[in-house]
């Protein structure tokens, strides 16, 4: 079987919408509403962050729906039998993402086995450096899981070409130094530095995050990437709405076309 | 070299640099050229001057009579306590800075807990005219007040962190966080062997003047260079880094860490890392870690604002693991004891964190020919509000 992320991208005819949350947020059980709804407000990937008590690359947004998820009792296991559930009524792909030590605490291989088996299609795990990876890569490469690594602005070409030649599926570009967080609009040297990124010529596809929130930001980036990814002001929304279903079907809509 | 830093960043089984990447390039510039800036005549010149003049190096190492009579043994305390701004913590600041000066960079951050290392780097800031900025967690600045105004009067910004329990590993958290935002012209100076490397071995470094000085003065003072034990608290672990380093390969001097064990290392209330930690990733390093089965980190709890850590340095897991440190811990309540007993025997008020290392004494079973150099990181007047309110005395 391929992958669902490989075949997302292979087929793709317009730019690709990852669209991240918190599993477990608002409400232990919003995990799957969530995915359902996304995939029927036309989401493209489905990106599923696995809450950590000390999240140091998150903004304030995410930074409290995590601490939130863990006050609701989420916990590794438990979300591994939400995907699987997830997976019998979704079909996009499913990317799980999250800092490295409670997928130690699970450990490596038991996790990506059961991630694999929950079908869970790619993992991103910020934390982990890539010669740590290197060690699990048959196994993952044997589940059929893919791999995204980030970069950021300030990654040298040499380091890309690295991260480009362990990651599969995609590669996350960050889209400036920071945290996660919305950002109103990209300034022109960020415009500059996706073009840079697009003239590189990846193996990988490279979707861009941090900072897409309306459409002008979305617009901004796909004109150079894959697609984008969306994480802190989805978080934002899920964390007011009291419609799931209308509620993000207009945050996509209002995402991806003029007003 | 058994107990020396690899190539890749690992004691043992601990360390490493498990960062993201918007960290990187940061880590990198530093990684890449700690160790050739820091073996610069230049540098090493103006360290040891600055050492010397600035911060009033050596310490004594003061043969502690009183107290060598009480525990039938020799005891001997380095005292740190007499650095300027009152603590060890400065050792490791003035080195970072003279770095990052040559790194080129213009703006320092760091974390704090008790303050003693805000105030550190607020010290050497306004000595090299650097902006500074501290990230302190709340429930600390409530607590520390008198830090958080030493730091504002050098001229540093202090600002709460008020994410999780807002206290040391919060403020941790939010000046990476402020790292990642601000990658080019800021360094941020760690106050402990912790984080990714080369924090850990670079800050050990700064602080192995601790144990080069105990070396020559205790051969001044016995007429050989080695202990019996050396006895250090461990809170993230520098002091006792600074104070083991020199004798890691001397494997008949007895080391031995204290940890905080809080209201009672099983009462859910402590920091005893060692004893209650596994194996985990924090602050960009592996390490024992205190944490959930789930991988969540724990909230640490002792009466010492300075020990007030989930974990310990990659180094000390490794020390820990191989048996080369015994480590011991304190409750509160015997650190607070051994701390007005060293006022009442020695006229020494220590820090409550050094006063856990001084609660071992009693838990060791010294005999008259044992010479122990105990190392006395921290003066006492920034505790005076948790004496008076510990009350017994």
């Amino acid at each position: 079987m391929k992958n669902r992320i490989t075949e997302l991208f292979q087929h793709a005819k317009k730019p690709v919408l990852s669209v991240f949350y918190t599993a477990g947020f608002p409400n232990l059980n919003d995990t799957g509403t969530i995915a359902t709804a996304l995939e029927a407000a036309g989401a493209d990937l489905i990106e599923i962050g696995i809450p950590f008590s000390d999240p140091v690359a998150d903004g304030p947004t995410i930074q409290a729906s995590n601490k939130q998820a863990l006050d609701n009792g989420m916990t590794v296991e438990l979300l591994l039998k939400q995907v699987a559930a997830i997976r019998n009524q979704v079909t996009l792909p499913i990317i799980l993402m999250g800092y490295v030590n409670p997928v130690m605490q699970y450990g490596f291989e038991r996790f990506f086995t059961d991630a694999a088996n929950a079908g869970v299609d790619g993992l991103i795990l910020p934390d982990l450096p890539l010669d740590e990876y290197e060690t699990y890569r048959e196994l993952t490469t044997a589940l059929n899981l893919s791999i995204s690594f980030l970069i950021s602005p300030t990654t040298s070409e040499a380091r890309i070409r690295k991260i480009d030649a362990s990651s599969s599926g995609f590669i996350y570009a960050v889209s400036a130094s920071s945290t996660t967080g919305a950002k109103a609009e990209f300034s022109a040297e960020q415009s500059e530095y996706f073009a840079k990124l697009k003239a590189l010529e990846l193996k990988n596809p490279f979707l861009i995050g941090f900072g897409v929130s309306n459409y002008k930001t979305y617009t901004q980036v796909c004109a150079h990437a894959a697609g984008a990814i969306v994480g802190s002001s989805f978080v934002k929304m899920l964390s007011q709405t009291k419609d799931f279903d209308a509620d993000i079907k207009t945050f996509i809509t209002s995402l991806t076309t003029p007003k | 070299m058994k107990y020396q830093v690899d190539e890749r960043g690992y004691y043992g089984n601990f360390g490493g640099a498990y960062i993201p990447e918007m960290l990187y390039p940061n880590v990198e510039e530093l990684r890449s050229q700690y160790l050739q800036i820091i073996a610069q005549p230049e540098f090493q010149t103006e360290f040891n001057e600055l050492l010397r003049a600035y911060v009033g190096r050596p310490t004594p190492l003061y043969h502690a009579t009183r107290l060598s009579e009480k525990y039938n043994a020799a005891i001997y305390l380095k005292r740190e306590d007499l650095c300027h701004t009152g603590a060890h913590k400065i050792n490791n600041t003035i080195g970072q800075i003279i770095l990052a000066k040559r790194l080129g960079k213009q703006k320092i951050i760091a974390e704090t807990g008790a303050g003693q290392h805000g105030v550190a780097t607020a010290t050497v800031c306004a000595l090299m005219g650097m902006e500074c900025i501290v990230y302190m967690g709340k429930l600390d600045m409530e607590r520390q007040r008198p830090n958080v105004e030493r730091m504002r009067i050098l001229g540093a910004q202090v600002i709460a962190a008020v994410s999780g329990n807002m206290t040391l590993k919060d403020a941790t958290n939010e000046a990476m966080r402020h790292w990642i935002n601000h990658p080019t012209d800021t360094h941020y100076i760690i106050g402990s062997v912790v984080g990714p490397h080369p924090y850990p071995h670079m800050v050990a470094l700064f602080q192995s003047v601790i144990s080069e000085e105990i070396k020559k003065q205790l051969q001044q003072a016995i007429g050989q260079p080695n202990p019996d034990y050396v006895i250090a608290c461990v809170g993230g672990g520098s002091n006792a880094a600074g104070a083991f380093y020199h004798y890691l390969n001397e494997v008949h001097v007895n080391l031995v860490g204290v940890e905080a064990a809080g209201k009672g290392v099983d009462s859910g209330e402590s920091a005893a890392t060692t004893a209650l930690g596994k194996p985990g990733v924090l602050h960009g390093s592996k390490t024992l870690l205190m944490q959930t089965t789930d991988g969540q980190v724990i909230e640490p709890y002792s009466i010492s604002a300075g020990l007030d850590y989930p974990g310990i340095g990659p180094l000390h897991s490794h020390l820990f693991e191989t048996g080369r440190v015994q480590f011991l811990n304190a409750t509160d309540e015997e650190a607070m004891q051994a701390g007005i007993e060293l006022a009442r025997t020695e006229g020494i008020i220590p820090a409550i964190e050094s006063a856990h290392a001084l609660a071992a004494l009693s838990k060791l079973e010294l005999t008259a020919e044992d010479v122990v150099v105990v190392n006395l990181s921290g003066r006492g007047d920034k505790d005076l509000e948790t004496y008076i309110r510990w009350g017994k005395y």
